[in-house]
């Protein structure tokens, strides 16, 4: 039996489980998920795990750099209130989109860095995508690394993952393609010369060999969309962190990477 | 901010060959490629790059468009005595950027 | 039976989507200009090599034969010699085929190295011929040739 065979026997035994009328694949069976690191290119791989040539940290020690500074008329460096950023920092990334009960709904890293930034710093909150923004919540995300994705029960947070499971397996764009079609039921194919993988956000921000610098998830979803001919939602639109609720609870227990490196 | 990531070991033995990994942020934009409306990006690229040991150059190198995004170069020398090791990346625009580290011989 | 003819018209519905893809990234791949050509490969060597010959060997280039993607290379040149003050590398260059300029890098070395071994990462614009040239202290110059395939990314994000 391939293993493309295997996992749909699997799939149709737990598709028939499945009551939801509009779920067209099921999940990836726990025990057969796999980072975007298992599908990469040897080379690729010793770049991302050799932190003296990941041009990822780059954008750590920039991060770094910017935790220590002073910002906005509060004149409020993170170190104050956060301390030593690899001790209090530890685990963060692994169990965000975070519920916040003030506004009533998750919020993801990068929001969550800017509310600090507008409340706490009284500075500015960061452009989405600019370089500061993806250097801090990358050396935020970096304290996490190799600690495994929580994405546990929080109550409050069901909503959100299941509107994001209904993006990911709804049909949409020109194509009238789902998420769920090329990564759940067709992971290690090939689409147009490239290995498809089971798009789990371990390693966000990241280093994008097609981009030439790092990105964050918003900007990746962002390409997946474009690519399948659907009108990309603006940054920072909730369909994003509703998606990115979904899909980090799908890739819980998996560890966290980041900065990874993918092509 | 142009940040650069050096990797020379801290301490080494006298006559040791030592591998020196360096990285710098830069986007190295090519001058090829152009925008949506057919306008040329202009290039600006880290063109040189050389490293010397107690004021001695021990490698130098001419970089071109082709050489990827946030250059990466790894070389070696021979550990000779203890000192600073410079590195100075010039380029397009007049960028200039340097940095330094010190090894200790015994 | 009606999640096996949901699983058959996906993937019906994939295998369309692909080409529709492929020929959409396609279009998407812009207007170039003209690329660098075996030709004008050979004038930049003999800018650098002049009438003296090349000989094949002592020069090892280490690249992936094949390539996820073509911005970023990692290519390893290792050349064969004692690094002493009388027989040493004096410099090593890599040269492209088809990329819209042949030239890659151009280093210089001296005894002091100690080893004739250097790492970067390089662009690749596609399937195409690498070739490392050597030239050592007594004037003779080595090279070594390598074919790489070059595969490109399904969903290019649009530029600027």
């Amino acid at each position: 039996m391939t293993k493309l065979e295997f996992v749909r026997s699997g799939v149709l035994v737990i598709g028939l489980c499945i009551m939801a009328a509009q779920s067209s694949a099921a999940e990836i069976p726990l025990a057969e998920r796999r980072s975007g690191y298992d599908f990469l290119s040897r080379e690729t791989r010793a770049m991302q795990d050799d932190d003296t040539a990941n041009p990822g940290m780059l954008w750590v020690l920039d991060g770094e750099a910017l935790w220590r500074a002073k910002a906005g008329t509060a004149g409020k460096v993170c170190a104050d209130c956060h301390g030593d950023a690899r001790e209090s920092m530890k685990g963060v990334a692994a169990r965000y989109p975070a519920f916040d009960p003030a506004r009533g709904r998750p919020v993801n890293l990068e929001q969550r860095i800017n509310i600090c930034r507008s409340e706490q710093q009284q500075a500015p909150p960061f452009p989405y995508e600019s370089r500061d923004l993806l250097a801090l919540t990358a050396y935020i995300a970096r304290q996490s690394r190799g600690m495994p994705i929580e994405g546990t029960a929080d109550e409050r947070l069901k909503p959100s993952v299941d509107a994001g499971r209904a993006l990911f397996t709804g049909r949409q764009g020109q194509l009238n393609l789902t998420c769920a079609q090329c990564h759940d039921d067709n992971w290690s194919q090939r689409l147009a010369g490239n290995l498809l993988t089971q798009a789990h956000p371990t390693g966000y921000p990241l280093y994008r060999l097609e981009w030439q610098t790092v990105g964050s998830l918003q900007r990746r979803l962002r390409n997946c969309l474009i690519g399948m001919r659907v009108e990309p939602y603006a940054y920072g639109a909730p369909e994003y962190v509703a998606l990115e609720t979904y899909m980090m609870w799908r890739a819980r227990g998996l560890p966290i990477e980041t900065p990874a490196v993918r092509p | 901010m142009a940040r650069a990531l050096i990797n020379v070991p801290a301490k080494a033995k006298r006559g040791e060959v030592i591998a020196i990994k360096t990285l710098i942020s830069h986007e190295m934009e090519t001058g090829f490629r152009h925008t949506t409306t057919g306008v040329p990006i202009p290039r600006n690229i880290i063109t040189s790059f050389v490293a010397t040991y107690n004021k001695e150059e021990i490698f130098r190198a001419v970089l071109f468009p082709a050489i990827a995004a946030n250059p990466f170069i790894t070389f070696y020398t021979v550990a000779t005595e203890s000192g600073t090791l410079a590195f100075e990346w010039t380029g397009d625009n007049g960028f200039s950027a340097t940095e330094s580290a010190t090894i200790t011989v015994e | 039976m009606q999640r096996h003819d949901d699983g058959r018209r996906s993937r019906r519905g994939i295998l369309k989507a692909a080409g529709a893809l492929a020929a959409g990234c396609g279009a998407a791949i812009l207007v170039r200009p003209a690329w660098a050509t075996p030709a004008s490969m050979e004038t930049a060597i003999r800018n650098v090599v002049g009438a003296a010959a090349m000989k094949p060997g002592k020069v090892a280039l280490d690249i992936p034969p094949l390539v996820e993607n073509g911005s970023t290379v990692a290519v390893s040149v290792a050349v064969e010699s004692p690094m002493t003050p009388t027989d040493y590398v004096k410099a090593i260059h890599i040269f492209t085929e088809k990329n819209p300029q042949p030239n890659v890098i151009g280093i210089h070395l001296g005894p002091r190295a100690g080893r004739a071994t250097v790492s970067t990462r390089m662009r690749l614009v596609d399937t195409q011929k690498i070739v490392a040239i050597a030239e050592m202290s007594d004037g003779s110059f080595w090279s070594d040739t390598v074919e790489v395939i070059i595969t490109l990314g399904a969903c290019l994000e649009d530029v600027i």
